[in-house]
């Protein structure tokens, strides 16, 4: 892993040099694996393209030729119907960027600073720490004892902390950082910090910390992307007398055998929207592309933070 | 000497005192949300051995008023035709994604490192990579725009060909056919990249000696890179045949909508647990299957690990 914290899947194009073009697959062969990729490539993103279609069609074209790719009525009614309910989206949009944003922070200092202690080779502790993140790799108590646990004895029955708190650590995150922070934080650096005087928890917010941003950035965007799929969390936890508090994942949910719980928090319907009638089919999927937007837009540029994070986590330290 | 010896031993517990316990103290948070978040809940495991009731003040105190039964909730869950089916269907759902998702993943990856164009590669791959990307919740809408009764494309082309259309949603032999192509679809992207990144590691000097000495691509491929892709694809499996008695919720809860009549074909054990807990309230059965498989799940795993150090010693996970 260079300083980058990228991991390089593809070699270099290879038409530079004599003896890659010399030695790769005939043209033919070539031509059909790009078909094949093309071919699955597009079966990968298509739907998405499906949904944002339907979700910009009009209910009464769907109605008649059902979801199609050529909707015989093109309109935006669908996000201006979801505007214009206001609340109950926003809302939950609202509570999805806040679970993210606060629970990427708290993760990212939970996980690290494990990780942290655990790349320490002098620690005394250091078995007894490992082997309490390690045992809940083979064993847990189960989703029923959790549940138990977490809503009646830990109170986080409908609220924001169900969200967030029992998904903020991965032993997997832990082991990745420890690892990062056992090759690329030199000894010398943490030494010479304490012969300076700083404590072990000063060195880390403001020497290793500052110097391990690729691998935070890594975890920080396991985190992010984690927290804002969730909805497992949402469905044990939040009941439907605080839906204020969904995530915009539950409230898809929610709405997906009827879009009442959309209209049942709100008074407000806009005459101006066409016939006047709620876009009940094109709005559940003008949901869902607001719900996916952020991730699709931003993948493709966070791909190699996954791609390191997923081969550094194969490094058994 | 005795002063000497006193001197040494107060200074060693000065240095416990400074850089360990900053150190232990830097590392409580996550030891107490161990102890909060997995270690509580690993003795919540006895609630499967009581006659669970809210008779106390918290969770704890009712859990020890309730009266101990024994292996009675697992006896009687043993007894219901759900036990079988539950524990069919997640296991064969394992086997089949565990097969397909390593014979096509390791296709596709050597196939897409032979590309001419590693511009293109990296394009087809970036695509490939969005369904990873994409909660259960996402896909199941996806998947319902293609299948749903009256509006969805597939019924839509059949119409258009003259057939009849299917009631996807109820018709039960459909859905592991669909739930394999589904779950092949969203993790295919990610696998690839698995084993391409062990691809790329491996020694380009190989691949010119052997052209070099007349063998073909195909010869390459069956004799440097799948050997060497070998211990990956070991340790894949038998880490994923540990895994073999849990089941992704996701995928069963969302994808097949909850339809009750796919049941029979789609409920696995997570399902299960979770309708009995918040549907049926019926902590007993629930609590029963969830400790079941906790338990084979620690077997399989251990032995699963038990294997590889067996065959590969330094890729066994402990």
């Amino acid at each position: 892993m260079d300083n980058q914290g990228t991991v390089r899947v593809f070699k270099d194009d290879g038409d530079s040099c004599g003896m890659n073009r010399f030695n790769r697959i005939s043209v033919p062969a070539n031509t059909a694996f790009s078909i094949l990729f093309i071919l699955l490539a597009l079966i990968c993103v298509i739907p998405l393209v499906f949904v944002v279609i339907i979700s910009l069609s009009s209910d009464a074209s769907i109605q008649k030729a059902g979801y199609t790719f050529m909707p015989i009525e093109w309109t935006t009614g669908a996000y201006l119907y979801l505007i214009h309910t206001g609340n109950t989206v926003s809302q939950a949009f609202l509570v999805s960027i806040g679970v993210t944003l606060t629970g990427t922070v708290i993760g990212l200092l939970l996980n690290s600073s494990m990780g942290y202690v655990l790349s320490r080779p002098s620690f005394k502790l250091k078995k007894l720490y490992t082997m309490i993140i390690f045992i809940p790799m083979l064993f847990s108590g189960g989703m029923v004892a959790s549940y138990m646990v977490n809503s009646q004895l830990l109170g986080l029955l409908n609220s924001y902390g169900a969200l967030i708190l029992p998904i903020a650590v991965t032993p997997f995150y832990i082991i990745i950082l420890r690892t990062f922070f056992q090759t690329t934080v030199p000894d010398s650096v943490v030494e010479s910090a304490k012969i300076d005087g700083a404590s072990q928890l000063l060195t880390f917010f403001r020497i290793v910390m500052p110097i391990s941003k690729p691998a935070l950035a890594t975890i920080g965007l396991f985190l992010s992307f984690a927290y804002w799929n969730d909805w497992f969390q949402a469905l044990l936890y939040i009941k439907s007398d605080h839906s204020y508090m969904y995530p915009l994942q539950y409230v898809l949910i929610g709405i997906e055998r009827n879009i009442d719980f959309l209209v049942r928090n709100t008074q407000y319907f806009s005459a101006s929207m066409s016939g006047g009638r709620i876009p009940t089919e094109s709005a559940r999927m003008a949901l869902v592309v607001i719900a996916v937007l952020p991730i699709a837009c931003s993948y493709p540029f966070f791909q190699k933070y996954f791609i390191s994070g997923l081969t550094i986590g194969a490094v058994k330290g | 000497m005795d002063g000497l010896l006193s001197n040494v031993s107060s200074r060693k517990k000065w240095r416990f005192g400074s850089d360990n316990t900053e150190l232990a103290l830097l590392g409580l948070p996550v030891v107490a949300w161990f102890a909060l978040f997995s270690y509580l809940p690993m003795f919540g495991v006895i609630i499967a051995f009581k006659r669970y009731r809210p008779l106390g003040a918290n969770f704890l105190d009712s859990l020890l008023k309730s009266e101990w039964m024994g292996f009675d909730n697992f006896k009687f869950l043993f007894k219901t035709p759900d036990a079988f089916l539950i524990i069919r269907n997640t296991i064969m759902y394992n086997l089949a994604f565990i097969v397909t998702s390593i014979l096509i993943s390791v296709t596709l990856a050597v196939m897409i490192s032979q590309l001419h164009s590693a511009k293109f590669a990296k394009t087809c791959q970036t695509m490939m990579f969005l369904p990873h990307f994409l909660s259960w919740v996402v896909v199941g809408y996806f998947v319902f725009a293609f299948l749903s009764a009256d509006k969805g494309l597939v019924n839509q082309i059949l119409k258009s060909a003259g057939k009849k259309p299917v009631q996807w949603y109820t018709q039960a032999q459909y859905w592991p056919g669909l739930l394999i192509l589904v779950n092949t679809w969203k993790k295919m992207g990610y696998s690839m990249v698995v084993y391409l990144a062990s691809i790329a590691g491996i020694d380009a000097s190989l691949y010119e000696a052997a052209a070099i000495d007349g063998g073909t691509k195909w010869q390459q491929i069956r004799h440097i890179t799948l050997p060497l892709l070998t211990p990956i694809i070991t340790i894949m499996f038998i880490m994923a045949v540990g895994q073999i008695f849990t089941s992704d919720f996701g995928l069963f809860y969302n994808v097949p909508r909850r339809s009750g009549t796919l049941y029979n074909l789609t409920q696995t054990i997570d399902l299960y647990v979770y309708n009995a807990l918040t549907q049926r309230n019926n902590i007993g059965f629930a609590s029963a299957a969830s400790v079941t498989q906790s338990v084979v799940g620690l077997i399989t795993i251990v032995s699963a690990n038990q294997l590889v150090r067996k065959l590969a010693p330094e890729n066994s996970l402990f």
